[in-house]
């Protein structure tokens, strides 16, 4: 079969036993490429890996922008009908925010840099489960088509965040339903298998010398995120299987009158979803240092301190979860708690941003588009974090919850913060991964755009929520007409950036120009810069030694 | 093109209205108004105490991303390539770190102690006056009072093609939920079928309506007037057509209306014409 469909440059058929990865085989032939079936679809090379994981992450951030693009047209103007009922609204706000986390940015930032990455920078030729790593990638796709099933049956109607009694059978009786759930039963299922998989990396398969603080942070990144991962999504699971037999085999877990109870569910939801959100910015956090360092060239500012700050704000980040939940009718002291603990964190944050500042202070700064990025990012963390202590006041929140504010906060964080990261990692390191430069123009071009569109889009968003217009809204009174129309036409020029984006793409990919080991120069300092770009098929043969 | 002119025209009569406050509104509509920037106004001691805390905040967390921002900028400006061609290799300064570390801790509890003290006083009023049961449904609202004869009120929301000139598109309701003004009201909500949430902007009051749950909250309307709220929590099909409107009339027209409700109860479920008869009383009232 692969005889037929190889297309590489070195043609013949491998033994099944040299398709395995980096295991048992002769160094001599590290480069040899197997067929294109057992390459790309039974791959168990971290960088092959890594590449599928990209691609999804695109695919999956095209569909949910689209979705995102479609909510702005709708919202542009009250009373507008492009989305012709309040269940099929309800079911693209749903499936955009699972497309986004589940199917966009995790597959970018953790299975996509980190299977590309950890390895080359701890040393490793590989990640220590290649086959796992294989199967945590391949049960990403049947998730997304399952979602789409949702999204095109138009009965997934519950917001990402599920809540019974309307996600339940009576409420939301559809097949479509069920299929969104799953979707989420595999990509949870994938996303244990490879935190699983970088844990064990990380601990077991460091080159000799490099201990646990000389890690490069964003390998330390990687890490507290893999362990959120592994504690968190499993509590996901539980409630989605008992929200599923509640469904379909007559359990009462979340309906009252079985003596079940829908806050249960929130609990559960949020004791995963409050660290999930750490889980989208954590990798994004360990690409920034790294990038600021780079282009400052100067190593990172308070490397323990950057590290711990992760650690803490994983811990932290555990026992937050019922900040969520303020208008659930928790006793107050609940959300006096609850409101203390969530105003901690922004303490190990404002560590992070702060040694970001001091590592670029005294530095020689170059302003590639990888440092644009970062500085961008800086910028819109900076102020999603400080609306972040604003929503975590369970008495402001009574005139915020569920408001457009809250929407503005999380996007703030996540469609930028995350996103930017993203972007930031994809400038650093295309050249690394494809061997090709990128356009420097179009880089920075693809920039500003985003840069402009996305604070038009949600900076406004911040005055709808304080003037009390709720989220999940197809339609708003004429009052929150004018900063609706702002946020929208924000959303055609980020729409238009994400088109530069493709075709930075399309040059970068279509190059004929190949780029040295390592182009950022003396500011590049970890292990991935000495190898060759792109690396060779099997990469590390012969351990590192850290000194 | 059609949907635009009519768009326009919803916007004119709203400005016109505004402008001359047409009378087929009682004296106050706090709803929320066209470029609001900020919080809607406070009609409640809630509503001020938050907007009080809001306000402490916005402060804060201005001059904390002015500071970063300007930071940035700076370094950006004095420490580019060209004006500092070689880096310094600094990674370590000890009290830089422990002063990043513990002024944020400061400022943060300058910040907790007022908003601990705002979240036990929002919690519930120790002696309400009288109480008032809410319960969400797909897609309306329902208000009984348990205290005056357990008169029960449906609040619906008026269908677009059937709004009067004035009336507000996805806030007017056929009956609203009608209270004393000044009075703490002691408010229970639930839900028979889905979560919905009770939210009233202006008088800075929220809680969800779970089924199987009665969560408990309190308002309190410093002077009559309307006072216009949404469904906020993702209920299904119609989520954004379940408004609340909350009538704070004077205690006088609040026995009165409670009375005649009492008797039209005994005919039937309560329907516009009794608020309509005490909405001219009302009137009255007014040019007295």
């Amino acid at each position: 079969m692969s005889d037929l469909t190889h297309g590489d440059d070195h043609g013949h058929a491998r033994s099944a036993h040299d398709a395995h990865g980096g295991y048992g085989h002769d160094a001599h032939a590290h480069d040899h490429k197997p067929g294109f079936v057992r390459r790309w679809l039974f791959s168990t090379n971290h960088k092959d890996i890594g590449t599928l994981y990209l691609i999804f992450a695109v695919i999956g951030g095209t569909v949910g922008g689209t979705l995102s693009e479609i909510m702005r047209a709708q919202l542009q103007f009250p009373d507008n009908h492009i989305v012709t009922s309040g269940q099929e609204w309800n079911t693209i706000i749903t499936s955009h925010g699972l497309l986004m986390i589940f199917f966009s940015v995790m597959p970018a930032l953790i299975g996509g840099f980190g299977n590309w990455f950890i390895p080359l920078m701890i040393g490793a030729p590989d990640m220590a489960f290649p086959r796992l790593n294989n199967i945590s990638f391949w049960l990403l796709p049947p998730a997304f088509v399952l979602i789409m099933i949702g999204l095109f049956m138009g009965e997934s109607g519950s917001g990402w965040t599920l809540y019974p009694p309307l996600s339940n059978a009576t409420f939301e009786p559809g097949m479509g339903m069920d299929c969104t759930l799953f979707a989420l039963h595999l990509a949870g299922a994938s996303s244990i298998l490879g935190a699983m998989n970088f844990i064990t990396t990380i601990f077991n398969m460091r080159a000799p010398g490099m201990t646990m603080h000389k890690m490069p942070l964003f390998v330390w990144s990687e890490l507290v995120t893999a362990f959120l991962l592994v504690l968190s999504v499993p509590v996901l699971a539980g409630a989605i299987t008992m929200l599923i037999c509640d469904r379909n085999f007559g359990t009462a877990f979340f309906d009252p009158a079985g003596g079940g109870d829908p806050v249960l569910f929130q609990h559960l939801f949020w004791f995963f979803g409050h660290p999930e959100v750490y889980i989208m910015i954590l990798p994004g956090f360990g690409i920034i240092s790294h990038v600021i360092s780079t282009f400052s060239k100067k190593p990172i500012f308070g490397y323990l301190g950057m590290v711990y700050a992760m650690v803490a704000i994983g811990v932290v980040g555990f026992v937050v979860w019922a900040h969520h939940m303020y208008m659930s009718g928790i006793d107050v002291d609940t959300r006096a708690y609850f409101m203390g603990a969530t105003l901690v964190i922004a303490v190990p944050t404002g560590v992070k941003i702060f040694s970001w500042i001091a590592t670029m202070w005294g530095g020689s700064i170059r302003f590639d588009t990888p440092m644009l990025w970062a500085i961008g990012f800086l910028f819109v963390f900076t102020l999603g974090g400080v609306t972040g202590v604003v929503c975590a006041n369970a008495g402001i929140d009574e005139v915020i919850h569920n408001t457009y504010y809250i929407v503005a906060h999380f996007h703030y964080v996540l469609s930028l913060g995350a996103v930017f990261s993203i972007f930031c990692g994809f400038y650093y390191w295309i050249g690394k991964m494809s061997g090709h430069p990128y356009p420097e123009f179009w880089g920075r071009v693809h920039f500003w755009m985003t840069f402009v569109g996305v604070n038009l889009v949600f900076f406004p968003q911040h005055f709808l929520g304080l003037a009390g217009m709720p989220r999940r809204y197809p339609d708003y009174p004429e009052a929150f007409a004018g900063w609706n129309y702002v946020s929208s036409v924000g959303a055609y020029i980020s729409g238009a950036a994400f088109l530069v984006f493709l075709y930075v793409c399309f040059r970068t990919f279509t190059s004929k120009e190949r780029v040295a080991d390592n182009y950022w120069g003396e500011g590049a300092t970890t292990l991935e810069w000495t190898q060759t770009s792109p690396p060779a098929f099997h990469s590390w043969l012969e351990l590192p030694r850290i000194p | 093109m059609q949907l635009t002119k009519r768009r326009f025209a919803v916007w004119f009569l709203t400005a016109i209205s505004s402008l001359i406050g047409l009378a087929s509104h009682p004296a106050l509509a706090q709803a929320p108004r066209d470029w609001e920037m900020g919080m809607q106004p406070a009609f409640s001691p809630m509503k001020e105490h938050i907007i009080w805390l809001h306000n402490l905040v916005l402060v804060i967390i201005t001059l904390v991303t002015l500071f970063v921002g300007a930071l940035l900028v700076w370094v950006c400006i004095r420490y580019n390539e060209k004006r500092n061609p070689v880096p310094s290799q600094t990674s370590h300064h000890t009290v830089i770190e422990i002063l990043w570390t513990v002024i944020p801790v400061l400022i943060l509890v300058i910040m907790a102690i007022p908003s601990f003290q705002l979240i036990y006083y929002l919690d519930r009023t120790p002696n309400p006056d009288m109480t008032i049961k809410v319960t969400g449904h797909q897609w309306y609202w329902e208000y009984s009072y348990p205290d005056d004869g357990n008169v029960d009120i449906e609040s619906r929301i008026i269908p677009d093609d059937e709004l009067k000139p004035g009336d507000l598109r996805l806030l007017t309701v056929d009956n609203q939920l009608v209270i004393p003004a000044g009075k703490k009201i002691r408010v229970l909500t639930t839900s028979s079928d889905v979560i919905h949430s009770f939210f009233i902007p202006s008088l800075g009051a929220q809680r969800y309506a779970i089924p199987g749950r009665t969560i408990e909250l309190w308002l309190e309307a410093d002077k009559p007037g309307v006072y216009y709220g949404e469904c906020n929590q993702i209920c299904g099909q119609n989520h954004s057509r379940m408004p609340i409107a909350i009538h704070a009339v004077t205690d006088a027209e609040f026995k009165a209306w409670v009375t005649q409700a009492k008797k039209a109860a005994t005919a039937g479920p309560v329907t516009q014409s009794v608020l309509a008869e005490v909405e001219q009383t009302e009137a009255k009232d007014i040019k007295r």
